[in-house]
């Protein structure tokens, strides 16, 4: 399994006497869009903090790029190429919108390649280099969402973690975002997708899992996933 | 203008320049108070301690025949790595226990560093050595009914420089930004990469560099220094701190600057016992009607 990006292995996690991840296994292959599906409290945010090293693991292993990273600081991870895009966004309100995309490139020294991403998520999101200068906790949340996926991408990472990128934002930056998810990944970011919005993520994933209450109880191609009856029901209603 | 009335105005300058070189000190400790507050929650009721360790290590460096200069960056130093040593030990380890137990946790190293600076360096105050002679600079100009002193001058020179090299670490170096970003949210940070335990441990340092800096300014204006020293300036800043705002650097400049002010016209317009109940005062208003501080707005978060 040398093309294996990221794998997780038994992977446990438990929050005192609540046992919230109950040993899942979860691969991403490099170059891949990887989706993680399911509803509030299923344990999605829970298995990234996990790989991001917020989290403690309680059991288990997560092997990235071939290291076990499941003991490693929070920090050490991004330095190793994994970064992410949390949860609720988490852009510094303080800070400028700029100020936040260098801290994003904190690790970084190589100042060519920081001002050529820099150029990079200004050209996927151009509000961000019209704001510039505006204070992070000015914009709107669409705007912010656009901020933190871009902060996340300033550190250069091989692999992508986005928390929810569509939570809360109007259908129209949805499909911006969605747009510019791809276009990251095309120039050779892996992503792992944790979504609510199941139709959107499977959309632009190759793979999805889905989760329950701790555990996978589906996974497979998203082009059968999107057509799966149960996922259907259960995610892409209406 | 009759003589009266005169003399008053003498009185108020007077009163106003002593208010800001107290204030300055005051500012100087409450900056630590504010960054520290800033960026783990923590009232760290220790930092007092560390502007009486400053102090002290400026009296030894001074009494050893080093000069003026010298001894206050060492003070600063000083009193910066023994902060970062506290944090260490005794901070850092009870971090996820929450607010009320690193609370108590301070008050305990307060406590220890009083008792402890009481058995190794007496507890009999010592003079600060003089390294220069003061003297009235406004002489010069023919004034003698204002006295404003070289050490006056020295206490807010220093104050400003120290302020603006801050401003400046603060607002424009990576470092100054890792730490407006922990402030914030220390698990983001950590996703941008930053070390936020090596962030939190240099906000030690610098803010009890600063109460250092404040330590030897007061040895030199005060001219004496005692292992209690810090207890009533740091319960000031304290004070000063939550004026401002804490958490809000400006807010504790601001607050600092209005304490001394305010306490200096009491002394001089009112009775100087009233100074403290004035403080005190202060502080209990404050947190009765503006609890955010003069600068402080409520932090609203978009959905």
């Amino acid at each position: 399994m040398a093309n294996n990006i990221l794998a997780i292995k038994n992977l446990n996690i438990h929050y005192g006497a609540i046992h919230a991840i109950k040993g899942i296994n979860l691969t991403i292959k490099k170059g891949e869009v990887v989706t993680i599906l399911g509803s509030n409290g299923a344990g999605k945010t829970s298995t990234l903090k996990s790989i991001s090293g917020l989290v403690p693991v309680s059991k288990g292993e997560i092997i990235f790029n071939g290291d076990p990273i499941h003991k490693w600081k929070a920090h050490k991870i991004v330095k190793a190429g994994l970064a992410q895009s949390p949860e609720g966004r988490l852009i510094f309100p303080d800070l400028t919108v700029r100020e936040n995309l260098e801290m994003g490139a904190y690790l970084r020294s190589d100042k060519v390649g920081i001002k050529e991403d820099m150029e990079y998520v200004s050209g996927l999101f151009p509000i961000l280099s019209e704001r510039g200068k505006q204070l992070a906790g000015t914009l709107s949340g669409g705007e912010q969402q656009m901020l933190a996926i871009s902060r996340a991408y300033m550190s250069s990472p091989t692999l992508l973690l986005l928390d929810e990128p569509s939570l809360g934002i109007a259908p129209i930056l949805v499909q911006t975002i969605f747009k510019a998810i791809k276009e990251i990944n095309s120039r050779g970011t892996t992503i792992l997708l944790v979504e609510q919005n199941a139709f959107a993520a499977l959309k632009v994933a190759d793979r999805g899992y889905v989760m329950q209450t701790g555990e996978i109880v589906m996974s497979g191609p998203a082009s059968e996933l999107i057509e799966n009856d149960e996922i259907k029901k259960a995610y892409l209603g209406h | 203008m009759s003589e009266d009335q005169l003399y008053f105005f003498y009185d108020l300058f007077q009163y106003l320049l002593n208010g800001i070189c107290q204030g300055s000190i005051y500012a100087l400790i409450a900056l630590g108070y504010t960054m520290v507050y800033g960026i783990i929650k923590l009232i760290n009721f220790a930092h007092g301690e560390f502007y009486m360790i400053g102090a002290f290590t400026g009296y030894y460096c001074i009494k050893s025949g080093m000069p003026l200069l010298y001894a206050f960056p060492i003070a600063m130093l000083f009193s910066g790595i023994m902060a970062v040593i506290v944090e260490k030990l005794a901070y850092k380890p009870i971090r996820h226990a929450g607010r009320i137990p690193a609370l108590i946790t301070a008050l305990g190293v307060s406590f220890f560093f009083q008792y402890f600076g009481q058995m190794v360096l007496g507890a009999a105050p010592k003079p600060f050595p003089e390294t220069y002679e003061d003297y009235n600079l406004l002489e010069k100009f023919g004034i003698t009914e204002i006295i404003f002193t070289k050490t006056q001058a020295i206490i807010i020179v220093s104050t400003v420089v120290l302020m603006l090299f801050l401003r400046w670490l603060v607002m424009s170096t990576k470092v100054g930004k890792a730490m407006r970003a922990t402030s914030f949210n220390k698990d983001a940070s950590e996703l941008m990469g930053i070390n936020t335990d090596r962030i939190i441990s240099f906000t030690f340092f610098i803010g009890a560099s600063m109460a250092g800096a404040a330590g030897v300014l007061v040895g030199i204006y005060y001219n004496t220094i005692d292992p209690m020293m810090g207890l009533i300036p740091g319960l000031k800043a304290f004070i000063a701190a939550v004026l401002g705002g804490i958490g809000i650097i400006p807010g504790a400049v601001l607050g600092g600057l209005v304490l001394g002010v305010v306490e200096n016209l009491v002394v001089g317009f009112w009775e100087s016992t009233y100074r403290d109940v004035v403080s005190f005062g202060i502080l209990i208003l404050i947190l009765l009607v503006k609890p955010t501080g003069l600068l402080g707005t409520k932090s609203k978060e978009k959905v």
